[in-house]
């Protein structure tokens, strides 16, 4: 056997491809991984277009190919293996035919390497894609180009906006079963860019392509077929793509553990979740707000003289201070925000949802502590609009929420930092996820019941939304003559607040 | 109390090398994170070591994680007693070489049974030598979570599987019911008697992995490496023939030739390809032009689609 392009020969007697890899591939990469995820609807050909991207860019082996054509039983009318074989991993999936996971991808150009979050189109794993979406940088979106938007489609980009994604593709698929028409696909283009002007999306990559022929994937189309498109093909659109980057902000580092392999050494490990630091940089420790220096930046390979967002790190302080796993270090000018109360988003990830008034674990950096959820409203994922809610939150929904703790709550808001406005919820009882969540805002901390005396009348003042489940029950229906009802802004109740102590 | 400068200084190697491309540098950090948590979170973690690249990956940046400390778990492995000798004798001196806790394992129904790769088929010896091998030994260290070098690109059943993977208390995988993952948040909280496997290589490729060894100067088995060795041509694999066990069988002759493995597993189970790489440049280079995936060398998945998938619910690894 001669494999003239190397000397590799598997003893199976399998064949080298005529086609060898750039080695270029191999030297340094200048760029992190792009995080991607791949969304859309059932049958817009989702699994055809991540196969193709995986053919195409040579991420499929020889033995991989092999086992796909002979479990694709035959070929389709290209030539080409069913590429949804390859993707599908679970068996239980093959026998369905459907995607019901998260999968991973992995595939790489000269430029720049990629995952890719694999997501199921089906509504009930909207779950699914929510878990994909949390760590991507850019969203692929498809649509058919002959059926144009659906409501699904719209649905996916609304949770991928949620979850922070800025930069979109849409994937004009199945143009060539249009006859390549121009105007369908600018229509297609045009309604989903104002769709997503709702959600705050401006960065939006339109793309015609087939998937399946491979145009505009990885390779421009070819032989004439879209003269009229001199954008970028797919993979071109995600080289020029932005990593997300924590790094403006303020310092943060959860810490992880606490390191001290002997009296003479004590640092706390973390990897750093936004801003930069410095030895000599001042920081406090939350929820403490101890106070300290930086002293040395420690790493396996060297001692640094600074660590940004991502580096996984040992810090150590110029002086003893109490700090556990748990605990935030953080820049000492721009903290964030500590507090019982936050407002936030969620996404209840489980058959039982999200019940109110049960104390949930909530884990968010390093921190795990109790919470209670009170759910506000819900996404009505078809229309974009929030509809009062405070009842269970189903599986799959989405929902405005407020987060009380007992103990010290540290958060920025997901869209100052990712990693430190994010949480999950976990079930006390099956200790499941139940839950992924995004911080909005911090809510006022007037949260308290006072009492105090006004000649005969007892003057209770409540939260708003105590007040309201107080004011629905039955005993209070029957001596609502007997009461008087004030609605004030936080700002007034802080200041009657601070009259009603001095009065007393 | 300020401690003094001297106490606590770490001091910086004279030569360091230069740093990890910022690719790279993302998958460590990334792992390194993973380690962290679990060391924190579980009770009583243990790494599973194969000797394998990956494993001498995985190593590696155990010891990143926690340094200026050692690693504060042990490793775990789980010889069927028809590993390479090689393997054992690399495994014994990196133990010793980086001070670590080294617990070796082998399923006593090998010897007592006399089970081999070649009397019962790759299937019953797998079975009881490596997946029953591992419960006994994850259930005698009482383990509550266990560090493995899998990634997601080996194999279609692997791309689905979290990074923190739950194990019932008989060690089975649901892979229907997976917890969900969000951002780098880790739901570490088990019941009593279920444990964790926790995958830190997860979004790792064979190219990375190959990348990062030569960036970080890590220390292989020679096996990876091209060399004149002796083999048996078996079933399409060539089987490496050193050891006295294998029996030649009729037909069969030992042949040498510059070969090397891709994987490295039980010798009767892995395939050697030929090659002339006697070098970490030369291997790279030739793993870029190569097209054959690298479980392509091993016995274990051929059988059908979905073995591999088939063989994790039971609880290999």
């Amino acid at each position: 056997m001669t494999a003239p392009a190397s000397t590799i020969a598997a003893s199976t007697g399998a064949t080298i491809l005529p086609f060898a890899e750039s080695l270029a591939k191999a030297g340094a990469r200048d760029m992190r991984p792009l995080r991607l995820i791949t969304c859309g609807s059932v049958d817009d050909g989702k699994s055809t277009l991540i196969g193709r991207l995986l053919w195409d860019t040579k991420a499929v082996k020889e033995d991989q190919a092999v086992t796909l054509a002979r479990d694709s039983g035959g070929q389709n009318d290209l030539g080409l293996p069913d590429f949804a074989l390859l993707l599908d991993g679970l068996q239980a999936e093959r026998e369905q035919g459907i995607t019901i996971d998260v999968a991973y991808r992995y595939f790489a150009t000269d430029r720049r390497s990629f995952i890719v979050a694999d997501t199921p189109g089906h509504e009930q794993y909207t779950r699914n894609m929510a878990t994909g979406a949390s760590t991507a940088d850019l969203a692929v979106l498809l649509a058919d180009a002959r059926v144009g938007l659906l409501e699904q489609t719209r649905r996916h980009a609304t949770i991928a906006a949620l979850m922070g994604i800025r930069q979109f593709v849409l994937a004009v698929n199945k143009i060539d079963l249009v006859g390549y028409d121009k105007a369908i696909f600018e229509q297609i283009s045009h309604d989903f860019r104002q769709f997503a002007q709702g959600l705050g999306i401006r960065q939006i990559t339109a793309i015609p392509m087939s998937a399946l022929k491979g145009e505009n994937v990885v390779f421009p189309a070819g032989n004439g077929a879209m003269p009229w498109y001199d954008g970028p093909t797919l993979v071109e659109a995600l080289e020029l793509a932005t990593v997300r980057s924590a790094q403006a902000g303020g310092f943060r580092l959860p810490v992880q553990r606490v390191s001290r392999p002997g009296e003479s050494f004590r640092g706390y490990q973390g990897t750093v979740s936004g801003g930069a630091v410095r030895p000599g940089d001042s920081v406090a420790i939350l929820p403490s707000g101890t106070v300290a220096n930086v002293k040395q930046i420690v790493t396996f390979d060297l001692v640094r003289n600074a660590a940004v967002a991502g580096d996984a790190v040992t810090l150590v302080l110029d002086r003893q201070v109490d700090v556990s796993r748990g605990d935030m270090i953080v820049s000492i000018d721009v903290q964030p925000m500590t507090g019982l109360h936050f407002d936030g988003h969620l996404v209840a990830l489980q058959p039982g949802g999200i019940e109110p008034g049960k104390r949930y674990w909530l884990k968010s950096g390093t921190r795990r502590q109790r919470v209670m959820i009170e759910p506000v409203s819900q996404l009505e994922l078809s229309t974009g609009n929030w509809l009062p809610h405070a009842s269970t939150l189903a599986m799959n929904a989405i929902g405005k929420v407020r987060l009380s703790f007992q103990e010290q709550a540290i958060f920025d808001t997901y869209e100052q930092n990712r990693s430190t406005g994010a949480f999950i919820l976990i079930d006390p009882d099956t200790l499941n996820t139940v839950a992924g969540g995004m911080i909005t805002a911090k809510r006022e901390d007037f949260g308290g019941i006072e009492i105090h005396r006004d000649g005969e009348r007892v003057i209770l003042s409540l939260p708003a939304d105590l007040a309201e489940q107080l004011m629905a029950t039955d005993i209070f229906l029957k001596r609502r003559n007997e009461t008087e009802i004030r609605r004030v802004t936080a700002a007034q109740a802080v200041e009657f607040f601070s009259d009603a102590a001095s009065d007393i | 109390m300020p401690l003094s400068a001297q106490e606590t200084e770490v001091k910086n190697p004279p030569v360091s090398r230069p740093p990890l491309d910022p690719h790279l540098k993302a998958l460590e950090n990334e792992a390194i994170h993973i380690f962290r948590e679990v060391a924190a979170e579980f009770e009583n973690p243990v790494m599973l070591y194969s000797i394998g690249k990956d494993s001498s990956v995985l190593l590696h940046l155990a010891r990143k994680a926690f340094f200026p400390g050692r690693v504060p778990f042990p490793l775990l492995h789980v010889d069927t007693t028809w590993k390479f000798r090689e393997m054992i004798e690399f495994r014994n001196e990196i133990a010793e070489k980086y001070d670590l806790d080294l617990v070796v394992h082998s399923n006593p129904r090998g010897k007592a049974e006399n089970i081999t790769p070649f009397t019962h088929g790759s299937s019953i010896y797998t079975d009881i030598m490596k997946t029953e091998a591992l419960r006994q030994a994850l259930d005698a260290g009482g383990y509550d979570a266990a560090f493995g070098g899998a990634r997601r690109d080996e194999e279609a059943s692997r791309a689905k599987e979290r990074i923190y993977s739950f194990r019932t208390p008989d060690h089975k995988w649901d892979p229907r019911n997976q917890r969900p993952e969000l951002w780098n948040i880790y739901n570490g909280m088990i019941k009593k008697g279920e444990s964790v496997r926790a995958f830190p290589l997860s979004n790792w490729t064979e190219v990375d992995i190959w990348r990062y060894i030569q960036a970080e100067d890590i220390p292989l088995v020679p096996l990876y490496y091209a060399a004149e060795r002796p083999y048996v041509e078996r079933d399409g694999m060539m089987i490496l023939a050193e050891d006295p066990r294998l029996e030649l069988l009729p037909g069969e002759e030992v042949q040498h030739g510059m070969i090397r493995f891709r994987t490295l597993g039980c010798f009767p189970l892995t395939g050697a390809i030929r090659s002339s790489a006697t070098t970490l440049e030369e291997v790279i280079a030739e793993l870029e032009i190569a097209t054959v995936s690298e479980r392509q060398g091993r016995a274990i998945d051929r059988d059908q689609s979905g073995s591999m998938e088939k063989k994790k619910r039971e609880g290999y690894f």
